[in-house]
């Protein structure tokens, strides 16, 4: 299996090339290359390992993330989304659950993105904890679904459609990080802006009482070039958002990491690993607590609210 | 010959008196409230539950797992006792099988009352997926409750022709009983058909008995929380099944043998012998408990040492140990003694057997939910506990009437005691045949 895995990666990087796959977050690539005849000129590109290659440009097609026959519940192409959340940075400034509530239009008690006030024991330093839906590449909720409304993509993100989901909640009790919101009530969303057709790549837009919520990853926001709400809002660039295949993970700042090394460097680690779910989202442990730093998250913290209501 | 028509005339099915027609209109009544309610929850969905992101599970689904776990007794009188060769179950298997039928229709209501959108429900037949236990449990209990129509409508053959003939001054009945007995004529063929089928059922219903109720202990199981991660549940809960139903028999066939002057037919032996039948079940279950709260308690892992603390000493303990105390162990000792056994304190030990079973359920669905892995944070305090709205009572006991509705309607049609099987182990059949000669 391990095996097996190494060399479809190994395929995929050789075949990456030679299509010219060019990076999302357009960090890794500047050149962008629109294929002119049949010249000698070459094209510079750099890969996954970080090497800079020279490639014939007639060899390079223009690449478009969202393939023509875009499948809703295949994904992108090639992709294996994930998130980096650097617990070292987070002051719990909430920016990234505003920014996710207000983008996803949220308006039930329970915030899709939550940041917990932890503390292992009454020895060691508290912290906050952001926790969003893990989209694991072993979801117990989609294992339990009966009807397949909430799914697993190939590019790892996992959705819901919220017009198939017959509101059972059996996800929600198999989801060992209770994550998944549900709409006991008519949600009163208002107008939905640029509102385009719904299809589960668009979670809440809208909410459907009587079905599950989630995070949804934002591949709303991932088909535009951009980061997720939450990526983008964080003032602390605790977030880094991208593609395990590209080994390559990008922050609210735009600063591009490699994520072999980031999660090799700073000992990454993903909760509850030992439940076997293998979640796509890594966690960065929190070093140099700074127990000020703390003290003036609490100012946010607030035990009985993650959705501001308008007054 | 006279022998054997006061036995038709005792057991053939009698109009409702004062008192049943009181209970009949009280039921409607429970059940027209719950109606209401259950508009009210279809208008503006499950918010009028206490229902939360972390209860999200809470009396609907206990309320299916004691129904699911009632059904269980059809297979058990009618299956289990009568393949190991007893005889004095026979009055008694009609009327298990009357509970089996009106529990297992009701699990499968209760569960839909539990979905946030029943209008949904034909995507589990358009898009169902083997992997779901929740598949698992619509194809289990479907088969169920064919099977358990089955065993209960074949046994019926002969004394629907029976009551045909002695309905006859009633041609409206009369010609129902007869269309329901299937021309039956009581012929040698028909009798080896119909031997053979109750046979061949009452083997299929004992996998498929345990069937239902282990996949309804794996739709917990199968989750990771702490109280429901067991390889024990399955066994439990049909260990605590057996208990439920084995104490609605008991205590519904008080209350028929009272009714309807039954005296002579389920006499106090049946009780002696329903009491220690409970016993058993009693101290199966409660070594299945042993197992379920004392060996994680032991170990007191952080998840599990939260939940256990809620039902040993937090919010739940008075429910916790009223459920074991007074549903489990009183009832086993008490039965113990012969007096215990007899009609009336066996009538209030089966009461306490299946309140304490009930609440059991309760106890097991909504504290786990309450012990999540990660804290209780960024929502409502009122979200911290969960205990049913008044519409969900409502609804809930909507449901329970419902059940006893089905069963009264069907005691009023057909015989309570099965009079075919009476007559052939009183040994009238034979002298009744060859009177008519």
């Amino acid at each position: 299996m391990e095996e097996n895995n190494q060399q479809s990666k190994r395929k995929f990087f050789e075949t990456g090339i030679k299509f010219g796959l060019i990076a999302t977050a357009g960090t890794i690539l500047a050149t962008k290359v629109f294929g002119e005849g049949k010249s000698k000129e070459t094209v510079e590109l750099m890969t996954t390992d970080g090497h800079l290659v020279q490639v014939p440009a007639s060899e390079v097609k223009e690449f478009s993330l969202k393939p023509k026959d875009y499948n809703p519940r295949v994904g992108f192409p090639d992709k294996k989304f994930v998130m980096v959340v650097d617990l070292a940075k987070c002051k719990n400034a909430l920016k990234c659950q505003n920014a996710c509530n207000k983008g996803h239009y949220i308006t039930g008690e329970n915030a899709w993105l939550k940041v917990y006030k932890m503390q292992e024991s009454a020895e060691t330093a508290p912290y906050f904890m952001p926790t969003q839906c893990q989209h694991c590449d072993k979801p117990p909720c989609v294992k339990v679904c009966p009807v397949d409304a909430t799914f697993k993509r190939e590019d790892g993100i996992v959705l819901i459609d919220n017009e198939r989901c017959i509101g059972c909640r059996f996800c929600m009790a198999a989801c060992p990080y209770s994550i998944r919101v549900f709409n006991w009530k008519e949600p009163e969303q208002g107008v939905i802006a640029n509102k385009e057709e719904y299809t589960p790549d668009f979670c809440g837009e809208p909410s459907v009482k009587g079905t599950v919520d989630k995070c949804d990853f934002c591949p709303h926001q991932i088909v535009k070039g951009e980061l997720p709400f939450c990526v983008k809002a964080c003032p602390n660039d605790v977030f880094a958002f991208g593609d395990m295949y590209e080994d390559a993970v990008t922050n609210g700042s735009g600063e591009t990491f490699k994520l072999s090394a980031l999660l090799k460097d700073r000992a990454g680690h993903r909760l509850m690993e030992g439940l076997g779910t293998e979640p796509s989202v890594f966690y960065l442990p929190p070093t140099g607590r700074d127990e000020d730093a703390f003290e003036k998250g609490l100012e946010n913290y607030n035990e009985f609210e993650s959705v501001h209501k308008k007054e | 010959m006279k022998e054997y028509d006061k036995l038709i005339q005792d057991l053939a099915p009698q109009k409702f008196g004062k008192l049943g027609q009181i209970w009949v209109g009280f039921l409607l009544a429970v059940i027209l409230c719950a109606l209401y309610a259950y508009y009210q929850q279809l208008s503006r969905g499950l918010s009028i539950t206490n229902l939360n992101d972390y209860a999200l599970w809470g009396v609907y689904i206990s309320n299916f797992v004691f129904f699911v776990a009632v059904s269980l007794v059809g297979s058990l009188v009618t299956a289990i006792l009568r393949l190991s060769g007893v005889t004095w179950s026979t009055p008694l298997t009609r009327i298990a099988e009357v509970i089996a039928v009106a529990a297992i229709i009701m699990a499968g209501l209760t569960i839909i009352i539990d979905m946030g959108r029943p209008d949904r429900i034909y995507n589990i037949f358009l898009h169902g997926r083997l992997q779901s236990p929740i598949i698992w449990d619509v194809l289990v209990i479907s088969t169920y409750l064919t099977i358990s129509l089955m065993l209960l409508f074949y046994p019926l053959l002969p004394d629907f022709a029976i009551l045909k003939k002695h309905f006859a001054n009633q041609p409206k009945l009369s010609k129902w009983y007869g269309k329901l007995s299937l021309n039956w004529t009581g012929s040698k063929t028909q009798e080896g058909l119909y031997n053979k089928s109750i046979n061949t059922l009452s083997i299929l219903i004992i996998p498929v008995a345990f069937g239902i109720h282990t996949v309804t202990a794996w739709l917990f199981a199968t989750t990771y929380r702490p109280g429901w991660d067991s390889s024990n549940f399955g066994p439990y809960f049909i260990a605590g099944a057996f208990v439920a139903g084995a104490g609605a028999v008991v205590v519904i066939m008080f209350v028929l043998r009272k009714a309807y002057h039954l005296e002579e037919y389920i006499t106090d032996m049946h009780f002696d012998k329903m009491g220690k039948l409970l016993v058993l079940l009693c101290l199966v279950y409660l070594y299945f408990n042993v197992n379920e709260y004392l060996v994680p308690a032991y170990k007191t892992t952080t998840e599990e040492a939260g939940h256990l603390y809620s039902l040993f000493l937090g919010d739940y303990a008075i429910m916790f140990w009223s459920a074991i105390i007074g549903g489990l162990v009183i009832p086993t000792i008490a039965l113990l003694f012969p007096q215990g056994r007899k009609p009336l304190p066996l009538f209030i030990i089966g009461i306490f057997v299946v309140v304490g079973a009930w609440w059991k359920r309760f106890i097991i669905v909504t504290p786990t939910l309450l012990h999540p892995f990660l804290p209780f944070q960024g929502v409502p305090k009122s979200w911290h506990t969960y205990f049913p709205s008044m519409l969900e009572w409502t609804i809930t006991f909507g449901t329970l009437a419902s059940a006893l509705l089905i069963m009264t309607i069907l005691f009023r049609y057909l015989p309570i005691i099965p009079i075919h099987e009476t007559a052939e182990e009183k040994g009238l059949l034979e002298t009744h045949k060859t009177d008519s000669l």
